[in-house]
């Protein structure tokens, strides 16, 4: 088991620390951002944001040139103060909160020919969630989002990604002054899906966001969330679930960015790895600057090893620019479920997969129930009962 | 009425300096109700010995056998064993993570059972042999042994015991850095069950003190992996004033 907590991290110029490599970045605040893919070049994976994730799946999404795919877009009946319009590239560009942070992202908006907008009209307030399911068709995509909350709106949606495509994307996510979005993206493809996502957040002042991210399917997912603060009093708060099997690579990667005074954010993550060759990243970097007073901030990543051979990489960084700060902390662990605690289970009558069910789902439950979707919660407890039954039948295989 | 039965019994374990014979031809019959206390000193196999009853995978066994009415145990996986009415009260019990005590203990008793527990007397029982081992009901809420104290751990493993009720329960060392309180709610505990259940014991233990509070029936002095001696209670009064040395100079 390794653990870093700093809880109450000492407040330095600059702190940050990672797994020992140099920063090419003095700061993260410094890597560039642009709607231009010639102004990044094709990572090579040597790069500190590159360096864990599984470059050779994500490689076709650096090209720069068109593709012909689309997803099968499902969506209900929007309510009333809801529309989802597509927009044009200038258009899509212009109402982006900011212009992608790497090159697959740039590729996303440059080739998705235009963006989709879902846009909460102000003060509308919703009490069902919207649920959009998006299905690959095996082919190469690009994708471009915009999610834009209007003042003082208040609105759950949910995107779930299904099917098996090659597909990037560039999500923005716009919150007026005062809004409320509960946006919760599910990563459910099938086995050969290659998903690069980039999914970047402004909230305005007194805002609210929480977004959940759930990967549990695709060979290979990354998916890389920002969220800056542009107005005082705002609060984000990022869940994470995910689980790997053999085959499957899963990253992700968060900033947020604490750049006005007086707003707080929860970073949570929790993912659980079975078989050989599963792989997992995370690595979650907060900054404060200098103007951002009274900041409120604590990540937490956490990781369940269940068998030999997985890797899961957890990487907590935090930069602090300011002495008055309201508390700024990190959590990291990655423990395994072993033998001893295996025996331990089975000595009172609980059988070996009952006990891998009990520890896993013990696990991942309060996290689930942050998703604040009871429909979503209890489908989520399913999955991962159905994602522990193929381990327990890979793991018979290996027995035999 | 339930009898175990050891015979002969050898157990190796592998280390990284070869294998090693720990467990060298034991020999135990424990029936229901009755208490056989094993004493000796640290190193003598005595854990060994409850692991090896359990179904420990680190250790193999090579010889022996080991009969619970008549089924073959050594045939049985763990959870079988447990099912089969074996319980081993842990020396240094487990945390698990993420896992609610409440969780595990309805989860074991379903297992046991083979169906769940009605949740109405489930609770009351449950309740009830808390207050009697002393132990908050807000431990029901906590992580399996996370953070516990020793005593904790402890009261747990006889609270997994009482409300599991299985034939045979191995107690290593249970009383092991206990101190007088915890030691005499726990011997409380133990005999408690005893009286309900009719519960045959082997008490694993390397001080006398806890023979204060449970009385043994017989006693047996293990040393160097089999059994040594044996006789009733006046024997453990007898290592109490002498110690191990003689069957030290003996091995």
């Amino acid at each position: 088991m390794t653990v870093t907590d700093h809880s109450q991290a000492t407040v330095d110029a600059a702190h940050s620390h990672g797994l020992g490599t140099p920063t090419p970045d003095a700061s993260r605040a410094d890597r560039p951002t642009s709607f231009e893919v010639a102004d990044f070049r094709v990572p090579s994976g040597r790069e500190e944001e590159w360096r864990f994730s599984a470059i050779k799946d994500i490689k076709p999404m650096f090209a720069d040139e068109a593709v012909e795919g689309h997803l099968e877009w499902d969506v209900p009946e929007l309510p009333a103060g809801v529309t989802l319009t597509e927009v044009s590239p200038e258009q899509a560009r212009e109402r982006s909160v900011r212009a992608p942070g790497d090159r697959a992202a740039a590729v996303a908006a440059a080739h998705s020919g235009g963006a989709m907008a879902l846009t909460i009209a102000p003060n509308t307030v919703l009490d069902a969630p919207i649920q959009i399911t998006l299905t690959g068709t095996g082919q190469d995509v690009r994708g471009h989002l915009l999610v834009e909350a209007g003042a003082s709106s208040e609105a759950t949606v949910i995107v779930e990604r299904k099917g098996t495509a090659t597909y990037s994307e560039f999500v923005s996510l716009d919150l007026a002054e005062n809004s409320g979005l509960n946006l919760v993206l599910l990563q459910l493809w099938d086995g050969d899906a290659v998903h690069a996502g980039e999914v970047v957040a402004r909230l305005g002042r007194d805002s609210r966001l929480r977004g959940s991210v759930v990967t549990l399917g695709g060979k290979s997912v990354r998916l890389n969330t920002s969220a800056a603060f542009a107005g005082e009093g705002a609060r984000v708060d990022l869940f994470g679930l995910y689980f790997a099997d053999s085959g499957q690579h899963q990253e992700h990667q968060l900033f947020v960015d604490h750049a006005v005074p007086r707003c707080t954010s929860r970073v949570t993550y929790k993912g659980a790895l079975a078989g050989k060759t599963a792989r997992t990243v995370w690595i979650g970097d907060v900054l404060i600057r200098k103007e951002a007073e009274e900041t409120d901030t604590y990540e937490l990543n956490r990781n369940l090893v269940l068998t030999d051979g997985a890797r899961a990489d957890s990487v907590p960084n935090l930069e602090i620019e300011t002495g008055e700060i309201a508390g700024a902390g990190h959590a990291s662990a990655t423990g395994r479920f072993d033998d001893e605690q295996m025996f331990y289970l089975r000595s009172r009558g609980i059988s070996e997969d009952e006990a891998r069910k009990l520890v896993v789902r013990g696990f991942f439950a309060d996290l689930v129930h942050e998703i604040g979707v009871p429909s979503v919660e209890e489908s989520l407890m399913k999955a991962i009962d159905l994602e522990l039954e193929h381990v327990n039948e890979e793991l018979a295989e290996e027995d035999a | 009425m339930s009898t175990l039965e050891i015979k002969n019994l050898h157990a190796s374990v592998d280390t990284p300096e070869g294998t090693k014979q720990i467990l060298k031809g034991v020999d135990l019959t424990i029936n229901s109700g009755e208490t056989h206390a094993i004493m000796g000193p640290n190193g003598s196999g005595k854990s060994t010995l409850a692991y090896s009853i359990a179904g420990h995978p680190k250790y193999e066994i090579t010889e022996g056998s080991v009969f619970l009415d008549g089924e073959d145990v050594l045939e049985m996986s763990v959870d079988e064993r447990a099912k089969a009415g074996l319980f081993l009260a842990m020396q240094y019990p487990v945390e698990v993570p993420g896992v609610s005590v409440s969780n595990f203990l309805r989860t074991a008793k379903t297992a046991i059972d083979g169906e769940a527990p009605k949740l109405r007397t489930w609770v009351k029982e449950v309740k009830g042999s808390m207050e009697n081992l002393r132990m908050d009901a807000s431990f029901a809420e906590r992580n399996v042994n996370e953070g516990f104290s020793g005593g904790e751990k402890k009261r747990h493993e006889i609270l997994q015991m009482e409300l599991l009720s299985p034939k045979i329960a191995v107690l290593d060392e249970t009383d092991s850095g206990l101190d007088v309180d915890a030691l005499r709610i726990v011997s409380e505990g133990v005999n408690r069950v005893k009286e309900n259940t009719g519960l045959g014991v082997m008490l694993i233990t390397h001080y006398t003190r806890i023979l204060q509070y449970i009385k043994p029936d017989y006693v047996h002095v293990f040393v160097n992996g089999r059994v040594a001696e044996e006789g009733g209670p006046e024997l453990a009064e007898r290592l109490e004033a002498e110690g191990y040395d003689r069957f030290l100079a003996q091995a």
